[in-house]
């Protein structure tokens, strides 16, 4: 009993918050590393991607909830959701047209191509709170938990209860089925096919006739849903504010070079590794132990390795060594 | 061209000094607050509130012997304490000054206290300054202020929670010098009252997520969470992630947490929760906020430390008035006379009142716009409006 219990205040304090923080770190990271791999330089502007599809997902999910239209227990951002990734991908796509294509022609150095992606996340930055406000915006709708922590106790008779919240387990949910699409189209389609190829050898892609152009489009398409979902994922579970979305971007960047840039796979693992480390080296582990080790060990202290206040120290120790030890990242990417 | 805007500009001196010199003596007060910097939005209604008082007195015509005041605007700029000295010194040295209004920000007053006020014996009294340094700052009698010390609601704040009951809370505060001070200052006095605090964690502001925190604070425990932070930033972010994994269902709000985001994203899940913010129950806050509408120009007086400001000008005439003197070395020992009475009470608006009783050698007991009464050496007792939440709606219970 007492190792159940010490197992549910686990799961209610770092497995269930660490998974989907993690499962949204890694869609996020999954963006980086496609325009790293494919596009071949460091997206500054992605965190801003994140927000402005969000942004207009938010903008849908009002007009449907001012018409009435909801999904019962879900979140009626999700039916908003497709419209936003049409948006974000209209306005991905024409800013590689303005901007990103200027520079792809004149064979610019990647660095070159970093500062310019810091100036279109300024412009998107701006563009975001001029539209929406630089406020906090909560559109969550729906049923918010799936179970509570008081009717988890009541239900089981448990000490510890365990809150599931209805946001996270579509965020994991969603996760899964994205990352398989990808996965799928990656590897079974033709055009998944000739974006690899294009990431491995660009001009040996060009000479067996790639059209680079379609490349490029399809990978925006791409990014543009993948940073919409994950920002609508991330807003939903917590809340939607610009200014988050722009330092979403550190944890996000980390979990891809961790990962390895470039590697889908890394991305995915990456923002686990950073969402767990996070969580998990600043818990103080003072509760699960209490339950877990005969009373005579169980320790005064909190048992806490570092103070929260050093969660963001974590990820970034992390991604220190593995620069040293693994430059390419745990799953070998292209190297930085 | 140049010589003639010279010439001209020398005329208009010679002829404004010729008319001051011809009506009575004119004093002079120096109001030295942020007009440029971090508080350069809330600093001119200040200032608007503490020449009110100034026209106030003036228009009562019964200033020491028909003198008036003269309002002298210096910029602290909150920040630059080279740059607050340098003020102060020219408003002293240059505009000779009978007092300082000022300054806002604890950081520049106590710079301009030690480098100018001491060494020129002027009196201080700010409005805004609330660090707990101050308090104890060698200050030759001279520093005073309306605002209370943030060591103040730490203590209120224990006072409350240790009445109710609870012997054991957990503390996060946002992670810069105001939360830093203010769970510090409750943590000392709560302990000291036989509370037991299980865990202080800081949290930062503009993160989404805060089950870290949390996790960390159920996992040490305690029958409330203090939340010392920001309702519309990481304070709020802490009560949604406790409220959902359940570790916590009562809160204690300190004044940063006090706003209706709180009840409009939470409503009866904060029922049991309790929260203090600066207020008064004292007639005089209504007096003082028909006053500002009626001022010319208008302002704002529920815009921060207006009050405040109101009365550090007030007290500092009537405190004058008292002595029969402009000289600081003197009226600064009226100032705690004319601030705790005991005597007739004076309300905003009844400055003419005051003066009048003063000068008849009657004593008067300020009461102002925030209810002033002045503790220890010169520092704001201080009042506190304590609510709590019930049935999704929030009560005040009591002012301490």
């Amino acid at each position: 009993m007492d190792f159940l219990n010490g197992l549910i205040a686990l799961a209610n304090y770092v497995l269930i918050p660490a998974t989907s923080y993690g499962a949204q770190l890694a869609l996020g990271a999954l963006g980086v590393t496609l325009v790293y791999g494919i596009l071949r330089f460091s997206n500054f502007a992605h965190g801003d991607t994140m927000a402005f599809g969000t942004m207009i997902t938010i903008l849908f999910t009002w007009l449907f909830q001012s018409w009435g239209i909801s999904l019962g227990p879900l979140p009626t951002a999700l039916l908003a959701l497709p419209l936003g990734i049409i948006g974000t991908a209209l306005f991905v796509l024409g800013t590689d047209r303005v901007v990103y294509r200027f520079y792809r022609r004149a064979k610019a150095a990647p660095v070159i191509l970093v500062i310019v992606s810091m100036g279109v996340m300024f412009v998107m930055n701006g563009l975001t709170r001029f539209i929406i406000g630089t406020g906090e915006q909560n559109f969550a709708d729906g049923s918010r938990f799936l179970i509570t922590a008081g009717k988890f106790k009541m239900a089981t008779g448990m000490e510890e209860g365990l809150a599931v919240r209805t946001t996270q387990v579509i965020t994991v949910v969603t996760a899964v089925i994205v990352v398989a699409l990808l996965f799928w189209f990656l590897n079974k389609t033709r055009t998944g096919k000739s974006m690899r190829a294009f990431s491995d050898n660009e001009d040996l892609a060009l000479l067996s006739g790639i059209n680079p152009e379609r490349v490029v489009m399809v990978t925006w398409i791409i990014v543009a849903g993948l940073a919409t979902i994950a920002g609508v994922l991330y807003g939903l579970d917590k809340s939607f504010k610009p200014f988050t979305y722009f330092q979403l971007l550190l944890p996000i960047f980390a979990s891809a070079v961790v990962g390895g840039l470039g590697n889908p796979l890394g991305a995915i693992g990456g923002g686990f590794i950073v969402a767990y480390s996070e969580v998990a080296v600043t818990y103080a582990w003072k509760k699960v132990l209490g339950y877990w080790l005969p009373s005579a060990l169980v320790p005064d202290g909190l048992a806490q390795l570092m103070g929260t206040d050093y969660k963001y120290a974590v990820s970034f120790v992390i991604l220190i060594i593995v620069l040293l030890f693994k430059p390419t990242g745990l799953f070998k990417g292209k190297s930085v | 061209m140049k010589k003639l805007l010279l010439a001209s500009a020398a005329v208009a001196l010679g002829a404004s000094m010729g008319a001051t010199g011809a009506m009575a003596k004119d004093v002079k007060m120096g109001i030295i607050l942020g007009f440029t910097g971090p508080l350069e939005s809330i600093t001119p209604a200040m200032a608007a509130s503490a020449e009110m008082a100034i026209s106030e007195v003036n228009a009562s015509g019964k200033f020491m012997d028909g003198d008036k005041i003269v309002p002298d605007r210096g910029d602290s700029t909150c920040i630059d304490a080279t740059a607050a000295t340098a003020t102060a010194e020219r408003l002293v040295t240059a505009d000779h000054i009978a007092g300082i209004m000022g300054a806002d920000c604890s950081g520049v007053t106590g710079a301009i206290l030690q480098n100018v006020a001491r060494p020129n014996g002027v009196v201080m009294i700010s409005p805004s300054a609330t660090s707990p340094a101050l308090s104890t700052a060698p200050d030759d009698g001279l520093f005073f202020r309306t605002a209370p010390s943030d060591a103040r609601q730490g203590q209120v704040m224990a006072d409350v929670i240790l009445a109710k009951g609870i012997k054991s809370v957990a503390v996060t505060y946002t992670n810069n010098d105001y939360g830093k001070g203010l769970a510090d200052s409750f943590k000392a006095a709560y302990e000291k009252g036989g509370g037991k605090v299980t865990i202080v964690v800081p949290h930062e502001d503009g993160k989404a997520d805060y089950s870290a925190e949390v996790g960390s604070m159920a996992s040490a425990g305690g029958d409330m969470l203090v939340d010392v932070g920001y309702v519309d930033q990481g304070g709020k972010g802490i009560v949604q992630a406790a409220l959902d994994s359940g570790a916590f269902s009562k809160f204690f709000f300190p004044d940063g947490m006090y706003g209706d985001t709180l009840l409009k994203t939470f409503g009866k899940q904060l029922d049991g929760s309790m929260g203090s913010v600066p207020g008064t129950d004292s007639p005089g806050a209504k007096d003082f906020l028909d006053l500002a509408k009626k001022a010319k120009p208008a302002f704002d007086g529920t815009s921060s430390y207006t009050g405040e400001s109101y009365d550090a000008a007030a007290l500092m005439m009537l405190a004058m008035q008292a002595a029969k003197s402009t000289d600081p070395k003197v009226y600064k020992d009226k100032i705690m006379d004319v601030a705790n009475g005991p005597g007739e009470k004076i309300y905003p608006g009844q400055l003419g009142k005051g003066l009048e009783l003063l000068s008849e050698g009657k004593k008067i007991d300020y009461v102002g716009a925030t209810n002033v009464s002045l503790v220890g050496e010169g520092d704001a007792k201080g009042n506190f409006k304590i609510y709590d939440y019930k049935d999704g709606k929030r009560e005040t219970l009591e002012y301490k």
